[in-house]
């Protein structure tokens, strides 16, 4: 059967309603924190403002935090809960989101810490343009996987999975043209180098959406549709539940 | 794009094993109590070798199938009964059929455990003596073997001639295991066996009915979820005398298909 963001309310034990709503809306929160930090981590590096780099840097550490504290709730639930079916799915979705969503906050920590550097070093890089652009796009993929989960929205989910292979061929071309940019100009290889790892963070940002939104289609469906082809999935019959 | 798309029509909510696989085979049996409809229209098949579980709220006809499989609503006058159970493709509810012999085939373990008021050696060889067994040496070794695959003899092989009564709750249950298998039954049928026992206790019973697969084909009616979760293949939720859904064990307990199932499972209301 399909669930709904409310499935997880209509228990006889409101104390197990109340369990996972907090699991939901401590992920919520979690996942506000993270967009944060991306957001702020692109902002210090395209205006250059150092102070805001370092605030990012030292926030990962409660991005840290509220890993553990949901992990350690999800352990809870599961001891005395012995959840099924969908309620099983749902921890064991937040346990994966919760990794998910503190790798990306490691990714933000990365590209606050080139941004750093760049800022250090002085030199307006190149290739601030794709970063702008690649970083719209998986900030938007984040949003979406964080509201696809708060929605139990498959359809938006799909989205997101469709956007990651987007993300990954515009990466490579801004990987190509920042080549180029070195080959031209030798002494820009320093500075371009933190530029291409700030474009390999985003891009393992898109990829950790991807796997967010990948836990909503097991979460409200059931299916597991990791190491899937997500074009073969238009074929298969992923709903006839009732 | 409606890639994931909603409910159409549900199927039947019927696994299927090949008569080959199949124990029992049930078609579309309606059970009644003067008049009172018990189950309605069930069609299933109950796999061999392989642990069954049948769930759902009291009084929704899960003990009443359970029993339904050794004939004990015959016991009941006012029982009425259509359709048809068929155990190794017999009838057997057919003209030639023998009751008591049904019985030994398809033994049965109920709740409380019920050894009779003798000797721990006595309440096994019952059975045994009940069909005219009266060698020692064939009874002791039918004994011997019996307690061993109920995973009792060790705790009893120094009291065989003490009372029976005198056993825990768990030993008592296992010994009625003990004196079910003395008989060699192909089927187990196992009628909330573990609800009256302690913890320790009760996994022992579900370590034995993991153990008996091997050799029988068993049959539990269990309250407890968890329990149907641990020890079963298979799993049917049977709600108001239906038979709602019938599925893989792991797959009733992951994702279930129905919301029916989903509700009763994750205790929400319906």
């Amino acid at each position: 059967m399909d669930i709904t963001s409310d499935t997880h309310s209509q228990h006889i034990s409101n104390q197990f309603n109340q369990e996972l709503e907090d699991l939901k809306t401590h992920l919520m929160a979690m996942g506000g924190l993270v967009e944060k930090q991306i957001q702020d981590a692109i902002a210090a590096l395209l205006e250059g403002d150092s102070r805001l780099a370092e605030r990012v840097r030292d926030n990962d550490t409660a991005v840290n935090d509220m890993q553990l504290k949901i992990d350690e709730e999800c352990t809870r639930v599961l001891a005395r809960r012995q959840p099924a079916a969908s309620d099983l799915r749902l921890v064991l979705a937040v346990i994966r989101a919760t990794s998910d969503l503190e790798r990306i906050g490691d990714e933000a920590n990365k590209i606050a810490r080139n941004a750093l550097s760049l800022a250090e070093s002085g030199r307006s890089a190149r290739g601030f343009v794709e970063v702008r652009h690649i970083s719209e796009h998986v900030r938007n993929m984040v949003r979406d996987a964080l509201t696809a989960f708060a929605r139990f929205d498959t359809e938006l989910a799909l989205k997101v999975v469709r956007e990651d292979d987007a993300v990954d061929s515009e990466y490579t071309s801004a990987m190509r043209s920042l080549v180029t940019f070195m080959m031209e100009d030798p002494r820009s290889i320093t500075s371009i180098l933190s530029v291409m790892w700030i474009l390999r963070a985003l891009e393992r940002i898109g990829d950790h959406a991807d796997n967010l939104a990948e836990y909503v289609i097991y979460l409200v469906k059931g299916l597991d549709i990791r190491h899937s082809d997500v074009d073969t999935l238009d074929e298969r019959d992923l709903g006839s539940k009732g | 794009m409606s890639v994931i798309h909603s409910p159409s029509a549900a199927p039947s909510p019927i696994v299927d094993f090949a008569d080959a696989a199949s124990c029992f085979v049930i078609d579309d049996l309606t059970l009644d109590y003067a008049g009172k409809p018990a189950l309605s229209g069930l069609t299933l098949r109950i796999p061999r070798q392989r642990v069954t579980a049948f769930i759902g709220p009291s009084g929704c006809g899960k003990s009443t199938l359970l029993r339904a499989l050794n004939r004990l609503h015959d016991l009941n006058d006012e029982a009425g009964r259509q359709g048809r159970i068929r155990l190794e493709g017999t009838d057997i509810h057919g003209d030639e059929v023998d009751v008591a012999e049904l019985r030994r085939r398809v033994g049965m373990v109920f709740q409380a455990p019920n050894p009779f008021p003798m000797s721990v050696y006595d309440n096994v060889a019952f059975g045994l003596r009940l069909q005219g067994i009266k060698r020692k040496r064939v009874l002791d070794e039918a004994v011997e073997s019996a307690l061993a695959s109920a995973a009792l003899w060790d705790e009893v092989k120094d009291r065989l001639h003490g009372s029976a009564w005198a056993l825990s709750g768990g030993q008592q249950q296992r010994l009625v295991i003990a004196r079910t298998l003395a008989v060699q039954p192909e089927v187990l049928l196992l009628d909330e066996p573990a609800s009256a026992l302690d913890p320790i206790s009760t996994l022992k019973i579900e370590e034995l009915i993991r153990g008996l697969k091997s050799r029988l084909t068993l049959v539990l009616v269990t309250h407890n979820m968890q329990q149907a979760a641990r020890v079963s293949d298979y799993t049917a939720f049977l709600q108001a005398g239906e038979l709602v859904e019938y599925a893989a064990t792991d797959r009733l307990f992951t994702n279930p298909r129905l919301t029916r199932t989903e509700n009763y499972i994750t205790g929400r209301m319906s």
